[in-house]
Parts: structure tokens; C-alpha cells; sequence
């Protein structure tokens, strides 16, 4: 085991492909893995790019990945695709669009499916990105499709959102119904060159003006920071411009791409770096680092006490016999509960 | 602790590569289909790889079973490339590497010396290549 993290540090990219396989699996000892990996961790910079099916995101990805390499970073790529809820099975085809990147190792990209289970997605990225954080990549991608809450427990993961919104994704409702607009930092419309990108552009400025300063960058764990969240501070006014006034607002830029053809990728790259350099003069980096971690303890706390919960659980004779009392009336659920967590409870009290 | 009932069944991950200057692919997403029906996680590389980009495919995405497709005839110039690259990255030992396509019985032994486990040619039906797969999967 620490063979393999020897090995990751050293910078073998064998041992780091088998590191997150491990994770994915959450094979025996992948926990004392992450642990180790953690100290090595906190160079990288994470960016996030989600939006619908079709939209264009490994192809920009791909374009950004290459850039990044152009100015002599190296770069880590985790794109995550649905697998199928009958079989299981998946086909991850994100890495068809890398073709500016074919063999070049220090791009390092992998393949993630859903595996189905929504929880443990979002931690198995968390462990992923530390892995390649810890490998030494300079700039991490998650690239996700964007439908719904799992992707924005995803893109929690990174310091950037980018979300991609394709010309003609519907009307102004549609995107209030997305829930798109609260997680991103940069819109990117794809597909720029395609009719109606004039016209998705325009709704998305319209929306985002609507938005206020209530969305991610507001927010440094689950959407309520400090006095100093200034929601609706955005007027009708100064919107179009990210006026010297109010340094301490995020104004998400909206970048036309044509991704396939690499067109507007310069500006895409600007408004990421815009985004970082606004996180590190605001110190929103940190406080998200923060909110980030306490996120990740809550979520593990989380899915651990389960773990505890349900052997205290046999050891009290089965969920199925207190089943077959609650059905008979002879107890209730809550007094249930009340029972089985007594000894936890017991504990507590002793202590204060 | 919790780790007990976590633990289900370790999903197979295969590559479905092709190589070289062979544009039919129809065949490679068919078998990608039913891979992917069969529960496992299937990455697929796209058409016109070269064997660096299989080798490095094969490596980042950790994948168990390397599937290379071939119908134009290089294999024996191809196969090797991808073995070698495999053994150089230390991802060679632990994998399935089988062959699809069009192989002549006088390649086939030359290929199995050089490391390839198993070639199926025309005829070769999906149930067997699952089952085979599910048997020699390697432990890990």
C-alpha cells in the first residue's frame, strides 16, 4: 500500500491510475491511501466545467488541456459519464474528444462512471482530485454533465465553475428550471458560430443579472457565508461591468467558444484566471478550502456513523425484528430510534 | 469499519481501442454495447489511435482488459508497439490484452508468444468473449 503512494509521489503514472481504480472501488486500504496522499496536496488548481449532454465540453476541455500544456503546466482530467441503472455497465467516451492531447502523458486523463450511487460519486471525486493534487498536477479538470444535485456536489470540488450552455438550450425558463445559473463562475456558450448563440447569450445575461451576488462565489458552504454576503447587491445598472466599486462582487463573465475549432479558448482561459486571481484578492479561495473540508468531514462523519449505526443495529437483534414490532403497534419508529441510539446517547451524557 | 458492506462486486473496466489506418468501427461499438450491457465500465478510444495513445489510454484509465480492434492486416506491426509501450509503464502483467479483427492463423501464435491472451476473429460470439473476460479478469 505505501508502495503505491511511494510510487505516486515519485511520479509513476501506473500508481497513480491504480490509486483512483482503488478509490473508485473504495478497496480495501483506499482510506489509509487518500490519508497519506493529503499532506501532499493544496498545489493545484481545480476547475470544474459541467453543462447538458452534447454541449461541448470534452471538446473544450481537451482545447483548455492543451493550452494549460502550451505554458508548461501539466494537467489532470476527470471526466464523469452516467452509467446505465439496469446493468451497471457504462461507456465512457469523453476520451474521444482528446485528440489535441493524444500522447502526451502529462496530460493525465481518466474516465469515471456514476456507478449509480449519488453519495459516493462526489467523494470518490474529492479523492481523485487529491491524488492528482498530490501527483503534482499543476491544473486539475472535473468535467461533468450538468442535470441536476449530484453535479453540483461535483463541482464543489473545484475553486472555478465553468458551466457550458449550448445556443438554443431552450427559453429564459428553462434555464431558471436548470438550476444552472447559481453554480457557475464562467458561462461558456459553445457552439458560438450556430444560429440562436446571439439570442442564448443575451437570456444568459438577462438571467445572470437576475441573480444577484447569490450565487457560488457568494457562498462559502452551502450558499451562507459571513455578514459580508452581500446578496442583491447587483443593481440594474453597473451590471455589465465589473466596475472597480465593488471589488468584493464576482460578476460572471459570459465567453463565446466554437470548441472544435479552438475559437475563443484565449478568453475562456482569461476568465478562469480572471475568476482565480478574483479568489485569491477577495481570500475566497480560502474560505471555500475551508467550507470545502468541512463538507468532506460532514459527508464522511456521515457515511461512518452509518456504518456504526447499522452494527449497533445487529448487535440489537436486526432491523427486521423491530420491523416486525412496529407493524404489530407494539412500538413505534421513533421510540426505535431512541433505543438503538441509547448507548451512543449513554456516552455523551457521561462525558459532560 | 464500514468498509464490509461497501464493498460489492469490483467493476471490470475494458478498453475497445482501434488502431491504425481502420476506419470500421461498427463492430468495435457493437461489442462496446454489449460490454457495457454485461455491467462492465467501457472506455472507448475512438477511431485512427495510434498505439501510444492506447498504451497511454490503457494505462490512466487503469483499465483491466486492453481490447484492441484491428480489420486492416498491421497487426503485426501494431500489436507489438502496444505490448511493449504496456510493459514500459509497468501495465502489462496485470491485464487482459485480446485481440478482435481479421488475425491469420499463422500470426495468431506469434501474437500469443508476444503476450497477446486471446484473438477472436469472425464468428467469435459475444458470450464467449463476456465469459471469457469474467473468468480471466485479473485479480488485483
Amino acid at each position: 500500500m505505501s508502495d503505491l503512494v511511494a510510487d505516486l509521489l515519485a511520479g509513476k503514472h501506473s500508481a497513480l491510475a491504480r490509486v483512483i481504480t482503488k478509490i473508485e472501488n473504495r478497496a480495501p486500504g483506499y482510506r489509509d491511501i487518500v490519508s497519506a496522499l493529503h499532506q501532499h496536496t493544496g498545489h493545484a488548481d481545480v476547475v470544474g466545467v459541467t453543462g447538458s449532454p452534447g454541449a461541448g465540453k470534452s471538446t473544450l476541455v481537451d482545447k483548455v488541456a492543451a493550452a494549460y500544456r502550451k505554458q508548461g503546466l501539466t494537467v489532470g482530467v476527470i471526466a464523469i459519464d452516467p452509467s446505465s441503472p439496469y446493468s451497471g455497465g457504462a461507456v465512457l467516451g469523453d476520451r474521444i474528444r482528446m485528440a489535441s492531447n493524444a500522447g502526451d502523458m502529462d496530460v493525465f486523463f481518466r474516465s469515471m462512471s456514476a456507478r449509480g450511487s449519488l453519495g459516493g460519486l462526489s467523494t470518490a471525486t474529492t479523492d481523485a482530485v487529491t491524488a492528482l493534487d498530490a501527483f503534482g498536477k499543476d491544473k486539475i479538470i472535473v468535467e461533468t454533465v450538468g442535470a441536476g444535485q449530484n453535479e453540483v456536489d461535483i463541482v464543489r470540488t473545484a475553486d472555478t465553475v465553468a458551466v457550458l450552455v449550448p445556443p438554443g438550450s431552450g427559453d429564459d425558463v428553462q434555464m431558471l428550471k436548470a438550476g444552472i445559473l447559481e453554480i457557475g463562475d464562467v458561462f461558456v456558450v459553445n457552439k458560438a458560430d450556430l444560429d440562436g448563440a446571439d439570442r442564448t447569450v443575451q437570456q444568459l445575461r438577462e438571467m445572470l443579472q437576475n441573480r444577484g451576488d447569490g450565487g457560488r462565489s457568494g457562498r462559502a458552504d452551502s450558499g451562507h457565508h459571513g455578514p459580508d454576503q452581500t446578496a442583491g447587491e447587483a443593481t440594474e445598472g453597473d451590471l455589465a461591468t465589473n466596475g472597480a466599486e465593488d471589488i468584493d462582487t464576482w460578476r460572471p463573465p459570459i465567453v463565446e467558444t466554437v470548441a472544435n475549432r479552438g475559437e475563443g479558448v484565449e478568453g475562456f482561459l482569461d476568465a478562469l484566471a480572471d475568476h482565480g486571481d478574483f479568489l485569491d484578492r477577495t481570500g475566497r479561495r480560502d474560505d471555500q478550502e475551508r467550507a470545502r473540508f468541512a463538507a468532506e468531514i460532514r459527508t464522511l462523519l456521515r457515511e461512518d456513523a452509518n456504518g456504526l449505526v447499522t452494527r449497533e443495529l445487529e448487535r440489537q437483534g436486526g432491523l427486521d425484528r423491530l420491523v416486525d414490532d412496529v407493524v404489530a403497534r407494539e412500538i413505534d419508529p421513533y421510540t426505535v430510534v431512541d433505543e438503538v441510539l441509547a448507548p451512543l446517547r449513554d456516552c455523551l451524557d457521561r462525558e459532560t | 469499519m464500514s468498509v464490509e458492506h461497501e464493498q460489492s462486486e469490483r467493476t471490470i473496466r475494458c478498453l475497445v481501442a482501434k488502431v491504425g489506418l481502420d476506419g470500421h468501427d461498427r463492430g468495435a461499438h457493437v461489442i462496446a454495447r454489449a460490454l457495457r450491457d454485461a455491467g462492465f465500465e467501457v472506455i472507448y478510444s475512438g477511431l485512427h489511435r495510434s498505439p501510444d495513445e492506447v498504451v497511454q489510454a490503457a494505462v490512466q484509465e487503469d483499465v483491466d482488459v486492453v481490447g484492441i480492434s484491428i480489420l486492416s492486416g498491421a497487426h503485426n506491426t501494431l500489436v507489438p508497439k502496444i505490448l511493449d509501450g504496456l510493459k514500459q509503464y509497468d501495465a502489462f502483467d496485470d491485464r487482459l490484452v485480446l485481440v478482435g479483427g481479421i488475425v491469420p492463423d499463422d500470426d495468431k501464435a506469434e501474437l500469443r508468444t508476444q503476450g497477446v491472451d486471446e484473438i477472436f476473429g469472425p464468428g467469435a460470439s459475444m458470450e464467449e468473449m463476456i465469459a471469457y473476460i469474467r473468468e480471466h479478469a485479473p485479480e488485483r
